[in-house]
């Protein structure tokens, strides 16, 4: 099995040259499969001027309705998430399993990845300021449907007979359906979300992910990695394939150590960058309030803002996807609740804290000179505001995106392996089938251009969450019943803080 | 105080010494010793989801294998010499986890082996006795 897939790889590697003129061909056959889908998905009603995409609705209602129905658990349940990761109440004696950090910790780094840099700048490139109030708002209501899935993703996971764990949406559909006496509809939706996540994981969490890592590369090299896609591509989809299939773990480990201090760095240096154009501050803010309102210059005004705002942070947070729920089922706890609450802080530090500061970093810049970035957009754009502070920024942040792309892609080869098991088991030769084909699609992510690969990825991104919401919706009553029962159980003493 | 003598090991030679200590340190005081090995571990580390996922299976395999090749070597040489013994493994950060299981079990005495980590090494991460001495409630004895 091994030797074949190796004269595989050496045989696409030898004729890797001949590639050379590909990209075009891909793109030309990329182009109509993404205007295809695009147009089912992005199914859009026109509204007040703007079009919506009915998923996009889809989402936020199921958003508002479970920060309502909850009881606005994002806020509420804020103070308590902290004190969970913190381990406050983590038992020493579980000491060595997976602690509410570590899910944490993991299921950020699948979702800290390119959109936090070069996603918001297409989302206030076509949104305008205003987009980014509304990303703020979508990360506040997304940590609400966050909190559902990923309470139900340990709820419902499978422990495994070797005694590791499978959990998300499939399984919480799948149990928790068949629970409600619905087990043939449960198993339909099951299946439905495990494709979906299959096919969807080759984009949002792959070819998006490369493609911004070769476009950053290509500018900072100066344009020297034009139409040489295919080498990027290959060399990123060989450094994965080392990774999920090789079962080189100390690159994975050394990645996942590397990436938050990638994290906190771009934060900081995000931070100087807003501080250092000080004097663009009090005008980027009331930017971003009266665009979200007037929705100036933007196609739809307001209506239109706010679609962008609310599309860009659900491709950055995932909320309503579930593939979060997928990292976080690992998580060692007795009351599923828990992690729930841990879940809220991902939206809040994807997409309230990582992309707001990204939004301010350009708009400060854009504040003092409209046109610093020129016709760039995405990670480009972002990496054009730095610069102006900072000349020699591009590269650091160039090897932040890599890694960032890397991580995530590491993290949804996962999610999208756990999708392909749920449907073909776990058996070891089954799964090589389905990592070799990502490996294919990393390589593929930097021959196509950046319209059809987010066209194609967002779609089927969004094409997951009608499983998932939908499930949510029926399963909803259980999560607030853990709820009420866990915070009944804090109240009366019964689950004590471990800390003195 | 419970006349127990906590005694953490972790295979190394030094271990091996701080084990003749405690067992004549137990004989003469007639203490029982509870044999303990701290399995390194952080709570607060970054993980991929697949490690996540085959956590607890690993540290069933990391238990069982601390159990077989260091701690049951060590409980049989310390029931050898006719001393009550008491076994644990547990994860965790060592120093810290000592503390919490002295507390726990009320010990007279905590022995350890010293590691003999040189320079650099110990310099950045400090040494487990070095941080055992400063903040353990109860008297620590390191075996050179």
């Amino acid at each position: 099995m091994n030797r074949i897939i190796l004269s595989l790889v050496t045989l696409f590697c030898l004729s890797a040259p001949a590639f050379a003129g590909i990209d075009d061909r891909i793109n030309n056959i990329t182009k109509p499969i993404a205007a295809f889908i695009g147009s089912v998905v992005f199914f859009k009603i026109p509204l007040f001027g703007a079009e919506l995409p009915l998923v996009v609705l889809w989402l936020v209602i199921g958003a508002v309705f479970f920060t309502v129905y909850m009881g606005f658990i994002n806020l509420r349940g804020f103070g308590h998430a902290i004190k969970l990761v913190r381990g406050d109440y983590s038992d020493p004696n579980s000491s060595g399993e997976v602690s509410h950090f570590q899910a944490l910790a993991t299921a950020v780094s699948g979702t800290v990845g390119i959109g936090n840099i070069g996603g918001v700048a297409v989302a206030v490139t076509v949104g305008g300021a205003g987009a980014t109030f509304w990303l703020i708002v979508a990360g506040i209501l997304g940590m609400s449907t966050k909190f559902v899935e990923c309470t139900l993703g340990v709820k419902y996971r499978l422990e495994n007979e070797d005694g590791s764990v499978s959990g998300g949406p499939m399984y919480y559909l799948d149990k928790g359906f068949t629970e409600l006496g619905m087990a043939g509809f449960g198993r339909f939706m099951g299946i439905f979300y495990a494709v979906g996540i299959c096919i969807g994981a080759l984009g949002i969490g792959n070819m998006f992910q490369s493609n911004q890592a070769y476009v950053q590369l290509n500018t900072v090299a100066g344009g020297a990695l034009d139409g040489m896609g295919w080498l990027v591509g290959l060399i990123l989809a060989g450094v994965v394939f080392a990774v999920i299939i090789g079962g080189i773990k100390s690159i994975a480990r050394v990645t996942e150590k590397v990436v938050p201090f990638m994290a906190v760095f771009y934060c900081v240096f995000a931070i100087i960058v807003i501080l250092m154009n000080f004097t663009a501050i009090p005008q980027a803010i009331s930017n971003i309030f009266t665009g979200a309102f007037t929705g100036e210059g933007v196609a739809g005004g307001a209506i239109g803002a706010l679609i962008i705002g609310f599309q860009r942070a659900v491709f950055s947070n995932e909320a309503g996807i579930g593939s979060a729920s997928i990292a976080h089922s690992a998580v060692k706890t007795s009351e599923p609740v828990t992690e729930g609450y841990v879940s809220l802080l991902e939206p809040f530090i994807d997409t309230i804290v990582i992309c707001t500061i990204t939004a301010l970093v350009i708009g400060t810049s854009q504040v003092m000179d409209p046109n610093f970035a020129g016709d760039a957009t995405g990670v480009a754009m972002t990496s054009a505001a730095f610069e102006r502070q900072f000349s020699w920024f591009p590269t650091p942040l160039a090897v932040a995106a890599l890694l960032f792309a890397f991580s995530t892609m590491i993290s949804w080869s996962y999610y999208g392996l756990k999708g392909w098991t749920y449907l073909f088991g776990e058996d070891a030769k089954t799964q090589m089938i389905y990592k070799v084909i990502f490996c294919v699609f990393v390589a593929l992510g930097c021959m196509v251009q950046l319209g059809p690969i987010l066209d194609i990825s967002d779609a089927l991104v969004f094409l997951i969450c009608v499983p998932n919401i939908l499930g949510l919706y029926f399963l909803a009553p259980i999560v607030k019943k853990e709820m009420l029962k866990y915070q009944a159980k804090l109240d009366s003493g019964e689950i004590k803080s471990f800390r003195n | 105080m419970s006349n127990t003598v906590l005694l953490a090991v972790d295979g190394s030679d030094g271990s091996h010494r701080a084990t003749a200590h405690a067992i004549a340190r137990a004989k003469l005081g007639g203490a029982k010793i509870l044999l303990t090995y701290v399995i390194e571990w952080s709570a607060y580390s970054f993980n991929t989801p697949e490690e996540n996922a085959e956590r607890h299976k690993r540290r069933e395999q990391e238990i069982a294998k601390a159990t077989s090749s260091v701690v049951e070597p060590a409980a049989e040489r310390l029931r050898g010499e006719g001393v009550e013994v008491e076994t644990l493994v547990v994860h965790g950060p060592p120093a810290e986890t000592l503390i919490r299981l002295a507390k726990e079990h009320d010990v007279a005495q905590i022995v350890i082996g010293r590691r003999g980590e040189s320079g650099i090494k110990s310099l950045i991460f400090g040494s487990v006795a070095g941080n055992l001495i400063q903040t353990s409630p109860v008297p620590v004895v390191v075996v050179p």
